[in-house]
């Protein structure tokens, strides 16, 4: 379990990185390394070129900008579920970040990693998704926003460039007092999980529905976000919601077998974990007096 | 017994040293000039090896050699001695050092790189080319067993390796006029072990006497030494093996491995030191696996629920090769009748060979699979009477005033297994005491509310341990007054220089600080065994006390003649020996030594023998039975399937506890190795052959957080078969878990639920479960 052999590079600026990034094939950057040095030990990956991204200044931080909550790729986990930021105005992401690993990886591991890596479990992805996040990704030329609708290309597969690193994380926070709710089930604590739902609501002072998000993560390649579901939850009363429709749709995705799980049981937990996500959403939201 | 250490909690002495990173382990060893090894291994299950193109890889960044078997043809050739040769294996399956040609699963060794660092070694080994005709493979045992299977072995006609047989009593007479019959098929998977250390050797070899030295993570040193000898066909004078700290053991490590030979091979060959660590990826591959069977039972029983004869036909999963012999199903048949009065029992095990890593004996042997099929009867006899599960077991039991119980059984010398003393109705009732289970409706309600589905279950067990001929200790009080004790058991973690510290600090009234306690070099100390089997405690420990009594009788004798007291007016304490009551009128222990270590001209008191020591062999010559009964409680989240345990708790009796510390951490190591048996751990492979759970990603070791708090009472039945009165306990915390927690989660799954014959059970079988009983 050596790695094959590569050449280490470790840009001090973005400028060295972009350097790196136009000139070298066959490389990888490494941020967290939590995902990539594994494989590469196990010699699933083989790249001829690491370039480690740690020493370059300003990756890493959460700030509060009039467009929305920005995450620098280079952000530990660790320091985005200890933000006092991330958890008044994106509880849903301090929620998730709880089944990311474990302590120890979690010091190590960033947002960014996870987001370009695009484990179809992986729980910061899946939530950028629910939250629309968009992808600040810096390219030769500049920079590019990416909406979270674009980024998810398929298994594994984010549509970042190969002369592109990801910069930063946008969301814009959901109204104050959203409800949101979250529910995975992995066999232990911190594995990828099996599958897993989180749903987002925003309500009238009536107790109306008038903002919904709904997502499903495990079951296929990528989150899927529960469009037609979604939509079918506006304007529904408060404790009398109709789950049914975040079911259904949950439970007709197009879900994945391995060697554990058939698709009939990764779709079945699909439509319990929605479902569960959905009602602590309906709990967590601050009612308006 | 007891005294100021045996019996006390006293914390290890191990543990300051392996906690703080200061441990000393094989991957710490550097020598200079050495040299690290990586093995090229088979990425199929069954083929032969054509030929073997090592061109491109010699010539990669510091590669040194690389070799096949045929290079060691000028040293020994063959395949390796079996470590327990049985009348049934007429022929050894034994593995070659490197594969001879036919290669019978994935992951066995092909040949050996060397190279300057691990990392270059690993890139040659996969860019050696083979060139290979593969072979029909057999990966399913059920599949192996039938009469036109593909062999796992080109040359054998059958995959049935072996077939024991054993029994006792009229088995067609009780099954003719017992009240019922029921016949059951039990599946029970097998699985890896995963000490958190892997495997890992580092051989030596002196370049003007040519003697080799060894060190590895095993628990046989003295096996490595003694099969090596006869292998390289050398004196075992010539071949010294230590076992440094060893990071856990559990049964894989008792086996003496072709990795051990091929890294000996090559530094006789290179002349050179070599080390090789196992990393994970080959310990999934090349560690043996755990007992993997398919049982069918039949099982006659009583109106009232007493178990009466069981008839039974196994089909036992060998893998590839049998290093350990049939050890591990004649476990299997030794295990039976564990707590059950049987009238009558009629077993067959049928060895079957698969093209699979071979299984040997992992934390219990076979032993937890017998506690499984017995456990799980009582149970269904218990439903199919509708009668409470203690009733049947209770009536079906061995009582306690039957103690010493003839089971039936023969042993290994053909002479009659006995239970020596025990109380198994006596520790179940306690358990269920413990438990509360008369409250236990009301902890299901309350489970209800919350969504869950709440299920007791309850597991006995009876456990061979101390299993002879010995293990042996020496016990040596050097001129400063320190006590050392040698002893060829080999350690991997237990607490053994904790436990034998103790032993030896009351017999020779020291401090436990003064006693250091050395195990399992053959330098050191001459003969030795194995770490297996739960033996240690019963053979080393009463080794030690054996020895320990020598040396103070010799140093009362001693002090006797100086003092001019009789020796019945001596005692030992404080590091010497004094006259009872008179607190000054002493000797102490390092002046005896220091005399007996002799002077020039200077005649020994009485004409005593040198030195201030002895050794002592205790012969174990009769098992010693530990037994235990568990209760666990699961609940059920019947949308997900997820189980989780949520209180588990163990009577235990292995005798007299030398360390009560000790024997609490081996029975809660225990017990999480049988939740992750009876709920995670599955070792799956595809029809090819090939392992598909070679990570822990995919591969679920229990861990800290699916464990539930587990709570461990003692019963202290001293066994009468060895000085100190102990029985083993490594291993009765595994033998009932895996029983226990699926007769919990059958009790969840209610009355119209189904018998579970399997383990481990997965969340989506719980949901399909629990489809069916709607």
């Amino acid at each position: 379990m050596k790695a094959p052999p590569f050449q280490y590079h470790r840009p001090q600026t973005r400028e060295e990185l972009g350097t790196l990034l136009s000139s070298l094939e066959n490389a990888k950057i490494l941020a967290g390394g939590q995902s990539l040095m594994p494989m590469m030990n196990l010699r699933v990956l083989a790249p001829d070129h690491l370039i480690d991204i740690n020493r370059i200044p300003g990756l890493a931080g959460i700030r509060e900008t009039p467009e929305g909550i920005e995450i620098g790729a280079m952000t530990r986990q660790a320091d985005i579920l200890s933000s006092d930021v991330v958890k008044a105005r994106l509880p849903l992401l301090s929620r998730a970040l709880e089944h990311v690993g474990h302590i120890q990886t979690r010091a190590r591991g960033t947002i960014g990693g996870s987001c370009c890596h695009l484990d179809p479990s992986a729980e910061q992805p899946a939530m950028c998704a629910i939250l629309d996040a968009e992808f600040i990704v810096t390219r030769p030329d500049g920079h590019r926003i990416v909406p979270a609708s674009e980024w998810f290309e398929g298994l594994l597969q984010s549509a970042l460039g190969e002369q592109e690193f990801l910069e930063a994380i946008r969301i814009k926070p959901w109204a104050k007092g959203h409800g949101y709710g979250f529910a995975e089930y992995a066999r232990r604590h911190g594995d990828f999980a099996i599958a897993g739902g989180a749903a987002l609501i925003e309500a009238s002072k009536d107790g109306r529905i008038t903002r919904a998000a709904l997502l499903s993560f495990g079951i296929e390649a990528s989150p899927r976000r529960l469009s037609d579901a979604e939509a079918a939850l506006i304007d529904q009363p408060i404790g009398k919601l109709d789950l049914e429709p975040a079911v259904a749709a949950a439970r007709a995705l197009d879900a994945m077998e391995d060697v554990h799980v058939t698709p009939d049981y990764r779709r079945h937990l699909a439509g319990v974990l929605i479902r569960r996500a959905l009602n602590e959403a309906c709990t967590t939201l601050e009612r308006q007096p | 017994m007891s005294g100021r250490f045996f019996g006390a909690a006293v914390t290890r002495v191990e543990d300051a040293r392996l906690l703080t990173g200061t441990g000393h382990y094989v991957d710490d060893i550097e020598l200079p000039g050495m040299l690290h090894a990586a093995f090229v291994r088979a990425s199929f299950a069954h083929g032969r090896i054509r030929s073997i193109d090592k061109r491109d890889a010699l010539a990669m960044p510091g590669v040194v050699a690389i070799y096949t078997m045929d290079d060691f043809a000028d040293i020994a050739q063959g395949p390796m001695p079996p470590m327990a040769p049985h009348p049934l294996l007429k022929t050894p399956i034994t593995y070659h050092p490197l594969s001879d040609t036919e290669v019978r699963h994935v992951g066995e060794a092909i040949a050996i790189v060397l190279a300057d660092s691990r990392a270059n070694a690993e890139d040659a080994a996969a860019a050696v080319i083979l060139d290979v005709e593969y072979l029909p493979t057999v990966s399913d045992v059920a599949l192996a067993h039938e009469a036109n299977s593909p062999t796992a072995h080109s040359q054998h006609a059958s995959n049935i390796a072996a077939t024991m047989k054993a029994g006792f009593g009229d088995c067609a007479r009780i099954f003719a006029k017992a009240d019922h019959v029921l016949t059951e098929q039990f599946d029970i998977h097998r699985g890896g072990c995963h000490a958190m250390e892997c495997r890992g050797v580092v051989a030596n070899i002196d370049l003007l006497t040519d003697a080799l030295t060894i060190s590895t993570s095993s628990q046989s040193p003295y096996m490595v030494r003694r099969h090596l000898a006869a292998y390289l066909d050398r004196d075992e004078n010539g071949i010294r093996v230590m076992t440094p700290d060893v990071g856990g053991g559990f049964g894989p490590k008792a086996n003496v491995y072709a990795e051990e030979f091929a890294v000996a091979l090559s530094t006789i060959k290179i002349r050179r030191p070599v080390k090789w660590i196992e990393d994970r990826q080959e310990h999934f591959v090349a560690t043996t696996q755990q007992r993997g069977q398919i049982w069918s039972i039949d099982v006659a029983f009583d109106n009232n629920g007493r178990m009466r004869a069981i008839r039974g036909h196994c089909i036992h999963d060998n893998g590839a090769y049998a290093p350990y012999g049939l050890i591990l199903p004649a476990t299997a048949i030794a295990s039976f009748p564990g707590p059950y009065a049987l009238e009558a029992l009629d077993l067959t095990v049928d060895v079957v060979l698969t093209n699979l890593v071979p299984t040997s004996p992992v934390r219990g042997a076979c032993r937890p699979n017998v506690a499984f099929l017995l456990e799980r009867l009582a149970d269904r006899i218990a439903r199919h009477l509708g009668m409470d599960r203690q009733d049947v077991r209770q009536r079906s039991f061995v009582k306690a005033e039957q103690m010493p119980y003839t089971t039936g059984l023969k042993a290994r010398d053909g002479s009659p297994i006995s239970y020596d003393s025990g109380d198994y109705t006596g520790a179940l009732n306690l358990v269920l005491d413990k438990i509360a289970a008369k409250d236990f409706e009301a902890r299901r309600k309350e489970s209800k509310q919350r969504g869950k589905l709440r299920g007791l279950g309850i597991a006995s067990c009876v456990e061979d341990t101390g299993i002879g001929p010995f293990e042996g200790a020496s016990i040596r009080v050097t001129p400063a007054g320190k006590v050392i004790v040698a002893t060829g058991a080999s350690s991997q973690g237990q607490g053994h220089r904790t436990a034998f510290a103790q032993i030896a600090a009351d017999a020779l009234g020291v401090e436990l600080e003064d006693v250091t306690v050395e195990t399992a070099d053959t330098a050191k100390f001459p003969l030795g065994i194995s770490t297996i089997a739960s033996r240690i405690a019963v053979t080393a420990g009463s080794s030690v006390q054996l020895a320990a009594h020598k040396v103070r009788a010799k140093a009362i004798t001693f002090a006797s003649h100086q003092l001019e007291v009789d020796e019945h007016d001596l005692e030992l304490e404080g590091g010497a020996v004094r006259v009872k009551g008179i607190a000054d009128m002493k000797i102490k222990l390092s002046e005896i030594a220091r005399a007996l270590a002799g002077s020039t001209g200077v005649p020994l008191p009485g004409n005593m023998e040198p030195d201030l020591a002895a050794t002592a062999y205790f012969n174990s010559n009769a098992l010693t039975f530990a037994y235990g009964a568990n209760a666990c409680e699961v609940e059920v989240d019947p949308e997900t399937g997820d189980v989780r345990v949520v209180r588990y708790v163990v009577v235990h009796d292995c005798g007299k506890l030398i360390n009560p510390l000790i024997v609490d951490g081996q029975i809660r190591g225990g017990v999480v190795h049988g939740i992750g048996n009876a709920l995670f751990e599955r070792m799956i492979y595809d029809e090819q052959g090939q392992p598909l759970t070679t990570t822990y990603g995919d591969y679920f070791l229990p861990m800290a957080s699916e464990m539930p708090p587990i709570e461990i009472h003692h019963m202290e039945t001293p066994s009468p078969r060895n000085p100190i009165g102990v029985k083993g306990a490594g291993e009765g915390g595994t033998i009932p878990a895996a029983a226990c927690v699926i007769s919990a989660v059958e009790d969840a799954l209610g009355p119209n639920g189904p018998f579970i014959p399997v383990h481990p059970i997965s969340p989506q079988q719980v949901v399909q479960w629990l489809k069916a009983t709607r």
